[in-house]
């Protein structure tokens, strides 16, 4: 065979691959639906939800044990009799770490299960694939990861921190131990672009300098040149934004280059305890996380909450801040149901200002103009044995402000 | 200064990883025309042969010295399946085996999904192999790069003396230059495939050992890897293992300096760019094979 030939089939091959990737990445639209909604099927004696979580690829890593604790909220609660009456049937899809797929898997919730309401998605990327979906059947979604902000939608309750009480308080407890410089790394997609906006609109803000800012598509596993990058920098600081298992790589690559906790901290906004675990306990000690929850926030729900996940899951899972803010979302939604008297999505939204509930975190408010709740905020530092500790917490809930009305130097960013 | 050099051994750990991914398929691509998509899962077999051993040996160290020649013959052994079963069929239409070994890698991809589960995993490294060595003017190289950066050379060289030396590798160049007349000369052609085929993917699976001193491990890590390893062989010139370790390397310091002066994405581009013009300019590859095969 002639080295032309070769080349040819070769050419077959790249398309071939070229093709089978742009069919995972490509967007499917749909026109089905119309603007009434589709109203959730509750003619039985259950009603039903939607699980939308990637339980494969990328994410899996951290969203199947965000669907471990929907699934705990939800045998709780029809244990002690379920909502108005009805025993909650949970319907669970497979996002596969794909945002399209996301979109069309939640199309298929709402249109053919008709579930009263879904609960996941855990990257901004698949929340802003899927926002069209709910918006245009009215149907709603609880997301329980800490997020970029700057954004509301009628038919998407935030439980998870909006940027003013998980990036805004990390970058003030920097501040507070004397940092003036930091360096930004994250993967290159909506979320860490976003909060690396905003970052630097407080850095400016706040005399902090910002001496790089560096961002690996998701799954990506090459850190060595960022790495580099940020040694050579002299930040005091690293405010790490990347998702997923590039984390792993990362971490594998600070250590290797002789980087320290102690040297230079990184502050993670997206490494919770199940992650820790995952990357390895050797790579991560010492290291900052921003959340409001941790395995170990002292209080009594908490205490019930990981001694029943640990009963269902074994005594080595940890939980973590999307755990628990996917699991106080169902009961939430519980409360909400329960004081509008209905399924009704618009009478559920009605009913939503101002719910309560003793949620592991504290207690936890909704605020029914922006669809956010109150909560606390928390710097914890990685423990040898893989659990965070809190170093610092805000003391009180933080009120929700997505826009960051209330930061001067934020006007700009929205 | 330190900068400098920082760069240059990243750009050379980065060519290391992709000499390792690109290596075997050098000799089953390369040598044998057979282009097998199936190569990345090949890769992935050997590293999740070293998760495996490292759940049930303990000691990160000791799993990792065995996983070596473990994850080669465990990989090489699903090369010589796959020729077995069906690549021997197919040796004279080489776009059905892009075809039948695309099939493959999907179904072991899923397989991998049923054995393992869907999320990824990861192994614990080696004490010795996270730390770093210390050179003069602050300078630092990580051990898992130089660990992966003596493996790739180590594999090449013992690859390339198999080929001078041995008289399997005389048999083997024997059947990719001329086929016909190896078989009339009473070589059996057969049998060589299928020792190249366990070679080449057993190659793969050493490159799976490396990647888990990287980063996770998962289902779907072949196929981020097999475009990079089917343009290092292509640039490098089809059939030439010399290609193949030049490539590597150039390419690898290219993305480093790309990605130390722009960022990752444009880095990329900059690789795909240079690759094209290069095409345009020797088609042919780096190096060519002159064969004495009248096809």
């Amino acid at each position: 065979m002639s080295l032309f030939r070769g080349r040819r089939i070769l050419a077959g091959a790249m398309t071939l691959v070229a093709a089978a990737a742009m069919t995972a990445c490509g967007s499917k639209t749909s026109d089905e639906g119309g603007a009434a909604g589709v109203s959730a099927d509750i003619s039985g004696d259950t009603v039903k939800v939607g699980l939308l979580n990637s339980l494969s690829g990328t994410m899996a890593i951290s969203e199947v044990t965000v669907r471990d604790s929907i699934m705990l909220a939800v045998e709780e609660i029809n244990a002690a009799g379920g909502v108005l009456g009805k025993k909650i049937q949970p319907v669970g899809e497979d996002g596969g770490s794909d945002w399209p797929t996301f979109a069309e898997k939640a199309e298929k919730l709402i249109s053919e299960d008709r579930v009263a309401a879904v609960f996941g998605c855990w990257t901004s990327a698949s929340r802003k694939a899927v926002k069209p979906v709910f918006e245009k059947n009215k149907a709603l979604l609880f997301y329980p990861v800490q997020y970029e902000g700057l954004e509301q939608s009628p038919y998407i309750f935030y439980t998870g921190a909006t940027t003013n009480q998980q990036i805004v308080p990390g970058l003030d407890y920097l501040k507070a131990q004397g940092v003036k410089s930091v360096y930004l790394v994250g993967s290159d997609y909506v979320f860490p672009r976003t909060a690396n906006k905003i970052i630097k609109a407080y850095a400016t803000a706040n005399g902090m300098n910002v001496l790089g800012e560096d961002y690996a598509p998701l799954g990506s596993t090459e850190f060595g040149t960022i790495v580099n990058k940020v040694k050579s920098s002299g930040a005091a600081a690293v405010f790490n934004t990347l998702n997923g298992d590039s984390n792993v790589a990362f971490f594998k690559e600070y250590k290797s280059a002789g980087l320290t906790a102690a040297a230079m901290p990184v502050v993670s906004v997206s490494i919770a305890e199940e992650e820790v675990k995952g990357i390895g306990t050797q790579y991560l000690e010492g290291q900052l996380t921003a959340w409001n929850y941790y395995q170990t926030t002292p209080g009594a729900a908490n205490a019930k909450f990981v001694a029943a996940y640990k009963a269902k899951y074994g005594a080595d899972k940890p939980t973590s801040d999307p755990m628990e803010a996917a699991y106080v979302g169902v009961y939430l939604w519980k409360a909400m149901v329960e004081k509008a008297g209905a399924f009704d999505v618009e009478k559920v939204r009605a009913a939503s200002d101002g719910i309560t509930f003793d949620a592991p975190e504290g207690l936890v408010t909704v605020d029914g103009e922006t669809q956010h709740i109150a909560k606390t905020a928390r710097i914890g530092k990685v423990g040898a044995d893989g659990l965070i500790t809190e170093v610092w917490n805000s003391g009180k809930p933080i009120e929700p402000d997505p826009y960051l009305k209330s930061y001067p130097w934020a006007s700009g960013l929205s | 200064m330190t900068v400098l050099f920082g760069q240059l051994f990243t750009g050379i750990s980065i060519g290391a990883v992709l000499l390792l991914i690109a290596l075997g398929l050098a000799l089953t691509f390369g040598q044998m025309n057979v282009i097998n998509m199936a190569h990345g899962e090949f890769i992935m077999a050997g590293a999740y042969t070293t998760y495996v051993l490292q759940q049930s040996i303990t000691g990160a160290g000791m799993s990792l010295l065995i996983a070596l020649p473990v994850a080669f013959v465990v990989a090489g052994a699903m090369g010589v399946l796959l020729e077995i079963l069906l690549i021997r069929r197919l040796y004279a239409r080489p776009l059905d085996t892009l075809l039948v070994t695309w099939g493959v890698s999907l179904m072991l991809q899923q397989l991998a999904r049923d054995v393992f589960g869907s999320p990824n995993v990861q192994t614990r490294a080696p004490e010795l192999l996270t730390g770093n060595v210390a050179l003069p003017g602050g300078l630092t190289v990580a051990n898992n790069r130089l660990f992966i950066l003596a493996l790739a050379l180590a594999a090449v060289a013992a690859l390339t003396l198999a080929l001078r030396l041995t008289p399997l590798g005389r048999r083997i160049r024997a059947v990719v230059q001329n086929r016909d007349l190896a078989a009339v000369s009473g070589i059996p052609t057969a049998r060589v495939d299928r020792t190249t085929f366990f070679i080449g993917s057993g190659l793969a699976g050493l490159a799976g050992v490396a990647l888990t001193l990287l980063g996770p491990i998962g289902p779907t890590m072949g196929t981020n890897l097999i475009i990079d390893a089917f343009l290092v062989v292509v640039v490098g010139g089809i059939g030439q293992l010399k290609g193949t370790v030049i490539v590597a390397f150039a390419l690898g310091v290219l993305q480093a300096t790309g990605e130390y002066l722009t960022t990752l994405s444009v880095a990329k581009v900059i690789v795909f760019v240079a690759i094209v013009a290069f095409l345009q300019w020797r088609p042919q590859g780096l190096f060519t094979l002159r064969t004495r095969s009248l096809a």
